[in-house]
Formats: C-alpha cells, sequence, structure tokens
C-alpha cells in the first residue's frame, strides 16, 4: 500500500508522456515491444554482461526493445505478488523454482514456456541440460527459463586444518567431519562459521544430513507423506546429528545473531575454519573480508557434503540452487525468443565467465574458468540427484519453518523431535 | 502491507474528532456548495487508501491465501486460530508490553527530567537540547543498524569496551535472554529526544508569574517542580504518554535491521511478526489475521487512553 501513491504518479507522469508521445508515434510506423527484464543483480560488472546481450538482441531486432527493472532480494520476494497481478507487471522475472515457482503457476499471472522449448523439435530444450528443465517444470510444463545452477558444499581453510593436523581430503564420512571438529577445537581454533540469525545457512545442515540419511527415494515418500513424512525416523535422526554437531558448540561467538556476511568474513579472515555454501564461495570470501582479500585461492579446500554411515543417500547427491527466468502472462510474444537468445551457448559462457555461474546449457561448462567453481561444475556434471533449496522447494511457508527448526535444533532450543514434528505439520498445512 | 496503513488511524482519529466537532459547530454559517465542493477529495483519499484496505485486509484474514490471484479458500476464523496458538506472536505481545512498560516508566520522566535541565539557564542548554534530539532525527533504519554495530561482539563498541578490561566479549543480540533489552535501550535512546521536545514546548508554556509566585511562598525547588510544573504540564505528559503507546504498538524499522526479530523470535514485535511470518511467508490471509489483531489492539489502546486519560485535554 505504501507505494501507490507514487504509482499513482508514476501513472499520472506515464499518461502525461504518453500524450506527448501521441505525436511522435503518427511519423513512426513501426510498433516497439519492449521486454521488461526485472533482477535482483547490484554488481554492475555483472549487469554489464547482461546489457551487452541485450543490446545485440535489439541490435538483430529493431522492433523490439529491453528494459532493466532492478529489485533487491527481499523486497522483490515481498513485491512480487501484488506486482504479478497489476499492469505494472515485468515481462520476466528471476526465480528459484520450487514451492513460489508452484504458487505462482497456479495464478495464471505466469506464461508457459513448453512451445517454445519444444518448438522445431526441441531446438532451445535440447540444448539445455535436461536435469535443470526438469528443476523448473512443474506436471511437464516448463515454467522458466534454466540458465545457472549451483551445489552447495564445505569449504576450509588449508592452514587452520594444518595447525590442527587434519587432512581435509580424508573427510569422507559424518562421524570424520566430527572428528575433524573436536580435533579443531583442541587446537583452538573455532570449526565452523555459520550465520544463524539469518537461520538459512543452518537449514544447509539440515536438508544435507537429511539427504543422506533417507536418501532420494526417503525424500520423496516425504513429500508424498509416507512413513511419517517430514516426522518419520530418517528426519529425526539428521535432526539428532545436528543437535549433537550442536553440543560440541563448534561455531563462532554469537553466532546465533550472525549474518551471512557475518559468516563469510569469519571464514575469509581465517577466524573459523570451515563453511558449508555456495560453490562460488572462493571468488564471494574474497569481497566478504574484513581486509578486503580474504583467503588465497590456494589456501581453500573443498569437499563434498559426507556421508552418514547406514545412510540411503550417496555422494553424488547435490543439494544446491537452480535458476531461471519466468515469463509473465501479458509480456510480449518475442520474449521467449529473447531468453533462447539469453541461454544460448555463447551467452551462456559469457555469463559464466564474468559472473561465475555454471551455466545450465550444454557445452558451456567449459568457460567456468576459477577452479573451485570447476570443481563444484565438475561433480554437479556426475550428480545422481539434485534437490533444491528447501526454503524454495517447499515454498516459503514450510522452507521457513525449516529454517527456524534448523537454527532451533542446532543450538538446543527445540528437540529433534519437537522439531521434525512443526516442519510435518507446517508442510500438512500448506498442501 | 496494508496494515501499514492502518496503524496510523489510531493515532489520527482522535486528531479528526474535534475536526468534525469544529466543522459542525462552524457549517451553519456555510452553505452546502462548500461541502460539496471539499469534502468528495478527502473522503475519497481516506476511502481509498484508509477504509478500504482495511476492510481488504478483514476480509482476507478469513482466507488461506498466498497472495497470489484471489482468495479462495474459505478457513473462517482459522487463521485468528493459528495466530493465538503461535508462540512467536505471544512473545511478540510480551514483547509489545514490555516496550510500553519502558516507554512509559523510564523513557517519559527521563525526557521530562532533562526537559528540566535544558530548559533551565545553564550555559550550553541549548546544545544540549539539539544532541539530544539528534538521536530521533536519524532514521529508524539507519539507528538500527548503527546499534547493529555497536552491539556486535567481534568489531563493535561492545567488543571494544571488554577488549578495554580484558574480558570475553558479549554478543547482546545473539543472546535471546538479552536480545529484547539491547532493543529497549535502543527504543529509549531513539526516542526520548521527541518527548523532550513535547516537554520543553510544554513548561515553555507556563507562566513565570505562577513559579515566581511559588518562590516567593518559599517553595522548594522539589516542591515547585511537583505542585506547580507538574500539574500544570499535565496535558503534556499525557499526550507524550498516549505517543509512546502507539509508537511503541507499531515498532518494527528499528527492530528489522538489529535483529529481525530473533535470535529465536525473542524480540519479535507485532509488526514484525506480522512482517515475518504473513508477507515474507506468503500466509497473506493469515499475515491479515495479525494485521486485524493489532489493529483493534490499537484502536482499543487509543480510544480507551483518550477517554479515560485525555477527556479534558
Amino acid at each position: 500500500m505504501k507505494f501507490t501513491p507514487s504509482r499513482v504518479l508514476r501513472h499520472s507522469m506515464a499518461i502525461a508522456f504518453s500524450a506527448l508521445l501521441v505525436g511522435a508515434a503518427a511519423t513512426n510506423v513501426l510498433a516497439v515491444d519492449t521486454i521488461k527484464w526485472m533482477h535482483l543483480e547490484n554488481n554492475p560488472d555483472n549487469l554489464k554482461v547482461w546489457q551487452d546481450i541485450a543490446a545485440a538482441y535489439e541490435k538483430a531486432h529493431p522492433d523490439v526493445k529491453i528494459e532493466f527493472q532492478f529489485l533487491e532480494n527481499e523486497a522483490f520476494k515481498a513485491k512480487l505478488p501484488t506486482l504479478l497481478q497489476s499492469n505494472d507487471a515485468p515481462s520476466m522475472f528471476y526465480t528459484w523454482g520450487g514451492g513460489v515457482l508452484l504458487e505462482q503457476s497456479k495464478t495464471g499471472a505466469i506464461r508457459d514456456i513448453t512451445a517454445a522449448m519444444d518448438a522445431d523439435g526441441g531446438a532451445w530444450r535440447n540444448t539445455i541440460a535436461p536435469a535443470a528443465v526438469d528443476g523448473l517444470s512443474i506436471d511437464g510444463k516448463v515454467w522458466a527459463a534454466p540458465y545457472q545452477s549451483g551445489v552447495v558444499s564445505f569449504f576450509y581453510n588449508k592452514d587452520l586444518f594444518k595447525k590442527a593436523g587434519v587432512d581435509g581430503d580424508s573427510i569422507k564420512t559424518w562421524d570424520d567431519f566430527i572428528a575433524a571438529v573436536n580435533k579443531l577445537k583442541a587446537a583452538g581454533v573455532t570449526p565452523i562459521a555459520v550465520g544463524g540469525g539469518d537461520k538459512w545457512p543452518v537449514h544447509f545442515y539440515w536438508s544435507y544430513l537429511a539427504m543422506r540419511i533417507a536418501g532420494k527415494d526417503g525424500f520423496a515418500d516425504a513429500k508424498a507423506g509416507k512413513n511419517g513424512g517430514f516426522a518419520g525416523d530418517a528426519f529425526v535422526k539428521a535432526s539428532q546429528d545436528l543437535a549433537d554437531l550442536g553440543k560440541l558448540d563448534p561455531f563462532q561467538k554469537g553466532y546465533a545473531g550472525a549474518t551471512w556476511p557475518d559468516e563469510q568474513a569469519a571464514f575469509a579472515d581465517g577466524r573459523a575454519a570451515i563453511m558449508l555454501a555456495f560453490q562460488d564461495t572462493a571468488i564471494s570470501q574474497v569481497h566478504a573480508a574484513t581486509d578486503g582479500k580474504g583467503l588465497a585461492a590456494d589456501n581453500i579446500g573443498r569437499f563434498p557434503f559426507p556421508l552418514v554411515t547406514g545412510g540411503k543417500g550417496v555422494i553424488t547427491d547435490d543439494f544446491g540452487g537452480l535458476n531461471g527466468w519466468v515469463v509473465t502472462k501479458n509480456a510480449p510474444p518475442e520474449t521467449e525468443d529473447f531468453l533462447k537468445f539469453l541461454t544460448n551457448v555463447d551467452n551462456e559462457r559469457a555469463q559464466a565467465k564474468v559472473i561465475g555461474i555454471i551455466p545450465t546449457t550444454k557445452g558451456a561448462e567449459d568457460a567456468v574458468t576459477n577452479p573451485s567453481v570447476a570443481l563444484a561444475a565438475a561433480q554437479m556434471a556426475k550428480a545422481t540427484w539434485h534437490q533444491n533449496f528447501l526454503d524454495q522447494d517447499l515454498g516459503p511457508a514450510v522452507g521457513r519453518v525449516v529454517n527456524d527448526m534448523s537454527m532451533a535444533i542446532v543450538s538446543g532450543q527445540a528437540s529433534p523431535q519437537d522439531a521434525v514434528q512443526q516442519i510435518e505439520q507446517a508442510y500438512e498445512q500448506g498442501n | 502491507m496494508s496494515q501499514a496503513t492502518s496503524v496510523p488511524i489510531a493515532g489520527s482519529r482522535p486528531y479528526r474528532a474535534p475536526a468534525t466537532r469544529r466543522s459542525r459547530s462552524a457549517t451553519s454559517g456555510l452553505r452546502w456548495p462548500v461541502l460539496v465542493l471539499f469534502l468528495p477529495p478527502a473522503l475519497l483519499l481516506f476511502t481509498i487508501f484508509v477504509v478500504l484496505p482495511m476492510g481488504e485486509a478483514a476480509w482476507y484474514s478469513f482466507y488461506n491465501w498466498s497472495g497470489y490471484g484471489l482468495p479462495t479458500q474459505w478457513v473462517g476464523f482459522k487463521n485468528y486460530g493459528f495466530v493465538f496458538a503461535n508462540s512467536a506472536f505471544r512473545q511478540a505481545l510480551i514483547n509489545n508490553g514490555l516496550i510500553i512498560v519502558i516507554s512509559v516508566l523510564v523513557q517519559v520522566p527521563l525526557a521530562l527530567w532533562l526537559a528540566t535541565m535544558v530548559t533551565s539557564k545553564i550555559s550550553g542548554a541549548v546544545g544540549f537540547r539539539l544532541i539530544f534530539f539528534l538521536p530521533y532525527v536519524l532514521a529508524d533504519v539507519a539507528a538500527g543498524m548503527i546499534w547493529r554495530f555497536v552491539y556486535d561482539g567481534d568489531f563493535g563498541l561492545v567488543a571494544g569496551i571488554a577488549h578495554l578490561f580484558n574480558v570475553d566479549s558479549i554478543y547482546p543480540i545473539a543472546d535471546k535472554n538479552l536480545a529484547i533489552y539491547a532493543i529497549l535501550g535502543v527504543v529509549v535512546w531513539k526516542y526520548f529526544g521527541f518527548h523532550m521536545m513535547l516537554f520543553i514546548a510544554g513548561l515553555q508554556a507556563i507562566d513565570k508569574q505562577v513559579l515566581e509566585a511559588a518562590e516567593i511562598d518559599g517553595a522548594t525547588p522539589r516542591q515547585k517542580f511537583f505542585h506547580v510544573t507538574l500539574p500544570l504540564l499535565g496535558s503534556t505528559v499525557r499526550l507524550s504518554i498516549f505517543f509512546a503507546i502507539v509508537g511503541s504498538l507499531q515498532l518494527f524499522d528499528m527492530v528489522m535491521p538489529l535483529t529481525g526479530g530473533g535470535p529465536f523470535n525473542a524480540t519479535q514485535t507485532m509488526v514484525t511478526f506480522l512482517y515475518s511470518f504473513g508477507v515474507m511467508r506468503m500466509q497473506v490471509g493469515f499475515g491479515s489475521a495479525v494485521g486485524v489483531i493489532l489493529f483493534i489492539i490499537c484502536v482499543t489502546m487509543a480510544f480507551g487512553y483518550k477517554r479515560i486519560f485525555m477527556k479534558n485535554d
């Protein structure tokens, strides 16, 4: 509601402006369609890549104009529902897939792009990794054009590991991991950095533990409400393991109020040895460090989330994000064609090179230059299962309960049984 | 988000009341055309931006609705049940109560005391008036971010002080037992200047001759304050408390950057609860129920207070 007066103002200005344009339009016979591209990118270098791509498309299609619209992450999530139902809806916008995309698909506010994907014998679909297309499809309909994906894994400070006598490469099971945490503590090193105030960094732990214990089928069963759903044994066990980790007091001091940037800074400054984070950590930690330099690239090691003994998951089960672009109902017809252009091999390569994305278009992965991102890309190429972030996949309502409960479990505020019960209740309530 | 507009009504309604009374007595001399010309714009704006959103929120609160499409799933009073069953909401209620109590018992007396100090003729009084008022001028969000740094146990002021005394640093906003007190400290710091300004205005309106007369009669400064100044300042004090209560109920902007309602919902207020659990979780129906409850509390408080304490003002 707060924005309404300014919108009224904008509208009246727009009307006045278009009145002026009527005269001009009379001489300009060519109709121009405007694609309004809503994104969350605030790094000008990264945005430049998209602007160049847009300019190239405009040059080839003089009847299309591409207009960039920026919203900050949280503001975007809050404003989008209203925006989509207004006349100001963007033509295409950013998505994390999952439950939010599902909600949007039910409303008729967004356009199914299956036909565009499958046109000319699947000319577009065939260029993109099938798992990525599947990840943004619901009941066989493609609702967004994928462009990047990622995987969460452990990153560690090699110097601090050496100081404590821990070998990162030998951590294969959760027990190994716990032993490493104990060794680090004994050596006077803070083992793990985590942004507990933001909660979602903790949900990585709960999600991965649950994936390792329940496995792909167990997860699908839980979603279907079988074996006690998310309150089933596997999830209680995952919660118990997380609670046991929390009891070791492995996190930096004040972690309960720490944000994601705090977590990154603690790792980048060398104040904590381990961080469970996104594939681009080796790049992003530089900017997060207090001195602006961070850890040397060769001082950062990486290992996939370890297996849990007796669990059904395998090491090639990945947990991470998958992002794409959603087309809205009233978007100009050229929007799909532009997205096809945006996600072609050359443009995905350009994005991989500068932005550091792991491209979802086949053949573009060779442009990933950072060695640590390349490792993640290689791991993803072998993925047996790619699970989207639970706070996206299960939808915002249940997802945030997962985040809350992950934090409550690790800090001893809720028992594993109570916590999974609350997650299951939220899930049942929402479905 | 409609609650963001519905909340201030609690504060603005009382001003409307005298306005209508005045216009009614004045209309006898005026002609209808004036009414027809000047009333509709205000009425229209008020309806579009205040009455309609309130009605909409009340309507949404009976649906299970994500904010997408049109609400279709009627759930009756279920959302209200969920709200009251939510431990975070109960915590928010307690916190709002606590903020009101601290505002009234600490902030207002502090402001009154400082106001009497800076209105007396000590050198530098005007300078202090400005300094005390500064926190209030600061944007709420900026204040929240500044205090987040102050309370930071790694690099903040708290860390610096702890370092000075060679003790382990504390993390006030990461500790669920301390966090609400950290917020209360900022609330008092942020808003006492506003109340102080009210009192300064009130003090300046007091006739100096009355105080002089008391002095001649041999009243001590203490007696002068409690038997002359305070009674004459009564209406200002009541107004100040009224603002403190309404402001406390609306507390949001400062809490979000400071703690975001955490850790473990220990610093949730009703409005941050509405935002985190209604808007961010896309449970617009649930959020609307919170908004309606908040609205009822605000209106009851505002009108109740006006009726009981401010009927003669």
